[in-house]
């Protein structure tokens, strides 16, 4: 499986996400790359990862200037013609601002840049990104951001519910941001746009702790294999 | 050119954490008597009309969901 992973100014997860595509992908003999904001040719390319980092400075509100690089008119494109693209941390903000998932995220309750280890309770959602996961399984990966408390006016908020587009929700005691009914991650409709606030990528090796965060790079490679 | 100044808050009912932070603090600080403190942001700018400021807001200055914002035009 080909993955691009994008890359603007600021960000500073690209390269743990890449890391991730080709450890998950190890056997296909995928080529993934770093896909330069710039750029707008995602040809041949068979999912997208929009990366954790503070894109352009996270100016005016995170993830609010980013929405307007060229790359991502063809993440939409991409996205609206059914490709997987995985928003992480700054990327489920990118996501949001830019319409592609529903809801936004506010800075957190506490005000602290908060970074540790969280639980998260995988959901019944459909979508290629939880195709390895079952519902009710608990994932251990890291919590790292200031601006994570997920946030939808009420009548989205019951319409995402009722669509089962809540992916992943926070353990008990493990919802460090405040966020309206623990939600760490959403997916869009279709559900092959799926975003989160905690790093999948950053739990791919023993070596720091859990390797949970492979599972969902695993499930698109899953399905197109 | 026409100077405008946009008025960006938090829309009402949602918590804002940086006024929250900002009336925690007054009490050490002696200011008794205030409260419902809330924290927005003003973009000043120069424009050659005030035709495309609102899409402006929409679009970019704005998150609709989350904040109002004010046009006022001088």
């Amino acid at each position: 499986m080909n993955w691009g992973v994008l890359q603007f100014p600021g960000s500073c997860d690209e390269r743990d996400a890449l890391h991730a595509c080709e450890l998950a992908d190890q056997s296909s003999g995928g080529q993934s790359r770093l896909v330069w904001h710039e750029e707008t040719d995602l040809s041949g390319l068979d999912g997208i990862i929009v990366p954790g980092g503070f894109s352009y400075g996270d100016y005016l509100r995170a993830g609010a200037i980013a929405r307007f690089a060229p790359a991502m008119t063809a993440v939409a494109d991409f996205a609206n013609a059914g490709g997987p693209v995985l928003g992480i941390c700054n990327g489920f903000q990118v996501l949001c601002e830019s319409g592609l998932l529903p809801g936004a995220l506010l800075t957190n309750e506490e005000m602290r840049f908060i970074c540790r280890q969280g639980d998260l309770i995988v959901t019944e959602a459909e979508s290629p990104f939880l195709s390895e996961l079952e519902p009710g399984e608990t994932i251990s990966i890291p919590i790292k951001h200031q601006s994570g408390r997920y946030f939808a006016p009420p009548e989205m908020l019951e319409r995402i519910e009722a669509n089962n587009q809540v992916a992943f929700r926070y353990g008990e005691g493990h919802n460090v941001n405040g966020s309206l009914n623990d939600i760490a991650g959403v997916t869009n409709e279709a559900g092959n746009v799926l975003g989160l606030m905690p790093h999948p990528e950053h739990a791919v090796d023993a070596f720091t702790g859990s390797t949970d965060g492979l599972k969902l790079f695993r499930g698109p490679a899953g399905i197109n294999a | 050119m026409i100077t405008a100044t946009i008025l960006i808050r938090p829309k009402e009912g949602i918590l804002d954490a940086q006024g929250k932070a900002v009336e925690g603090a007054l009490p050490a600080l002696g200011f008794t008597g205030i409260e419902h403190v809330r924290v927005g942001r003003i973009v000043e700018l120069h424009a050659e009309n005030a035709d495309q400021l609102e899409d402006l807001c929409e679009k970019l200055l704005a998150n609709p969901l989350i904040e109002d914002y004010e046009i006022e035009i001088s």
